[in-house]
């Protein structure tokens, strides 16, 4: 089964925790998973920040689970990659 | 999660950190300020039993005990419901289940734990030499100046700490709290004359 390598996520999320805090806990899903954040609006108790995920078998389902049990609510999959599973090590069950 | 892992995120999210020091700064005070009261009062009354002194102290520390944990679990619990609430109409998505939803259930008991146990646990510390004197059959004057005396200390080292924390030289808050303690005392024998 191909496996995700790549997630571009758009999401809203509350002022806390903040980006760095909730990077974090993205990123200890798994030891792969690299996570950057970029905010693109702040509002009075919310910021629109766009999460770009890198790794090896990406699991939507758990990075999303993550954001929501932070309080943020993912708004679009802006982007996704995805690999072929032939010839390369499997990864979680996803997608 | 761990629990305390799970503890520092709440408290992280809800910005809960000072609110406790707050709590545990002012009815700690309290607590230390009222055992002082009841100390110089009834020292300044006279021969007194050591197992009545200490009786109503007791009760006192637990009234505040009590008055600490109810006080902030209400106000508290009504806070973090009106800012949950906040927080989803600016988010238009239902937050249960989030950890924002978890620290509006689970902090007011963390607050109100601090707000009520803070001058309990004070007031416990005040009353060890009345506590030692009734085993050790000691003096109860001894035993209620020893007292009055830890009740000063620590309202110094209150004082320390608010130092410490608002960043200021930590004399200047350690005498003003040690000065609120001198003029509880002057009022209380004033009233005594």
């Amino acid at each position: 089964m191909a496996h995700i390598k790549r997630l571009v996520l758009d999401v809203l999320k509350p002022h806390h925790p903040n980006v760095v805090a909730f990077a974090r806990m993205i990123a200890d899903l798994d030891p792969s998973y690299h996570v950057d954040i970029t905010v693109q609006t702040v509002d009075e108790k919310t910021e629109s920040v766009v999460i770009d995920l890198t790794g090896r078998g990406l699991d939507p389902e758990a990075v999303s689970a993550t954001i929501e049990s932070l309080g943020g609510s993912v708004h679009s999959v802006d982007q996704v990659e995805a690999e072929g599973a032939a010839d390369k090590p499997t990864g979680p069950d996803n997608i | 999660m761990r629990l305390r892992d799970e503890l520092r995120l709440l408290v992280r999210i809800s910005r809960t950190a000072g609110i406790a020091r707050r709590y545990f700064v002012t009815n700690g005070f309290d607590g230390a300020l009222t055992m002082l009261g009841l100390l110089v009062g009834l020292r300044v009354a006279g021969p007194v039993d050591l197992s009545t002194a200490l009786q109503a102290c007791l009760g006192a520390a637990v009234a505040l005990m009590m008055s600490g944990l109810s006080s902030a679990y209400v106000s508290e619990s009504a806070e973090r419901r009106r800012e949950l609430r906040d927080l989803e109409q600016a988010m238009v998505t239902d937050l249960t289940g989030s950890a924002h939803a978890r620290a509006a259930v689970i902090i007011p008991w963390l607050v109100a734990t601090v707000n009520g146990m803070a001058p309990f646990l004070i007031s416990l510390t005040i009353l060890t030499p009345l506590w030692l004197a009734q085993l050790n059959g000691a003096l109860a004057t001894h035993a209620l100046d020893l007292s009055i005396g830890v009740a000063f200390v620590i309202m110094a080292l209150l004082g320390v700490f608010l130092g410490r924390v608002s960043g200021t030289w930590w004399i200047w808050s350690v005498a003003r709290t040690l000065a609120v303690g001198a003029i509880t005392v002057a009022l209380i024998l004033l009233l005594e004359l």
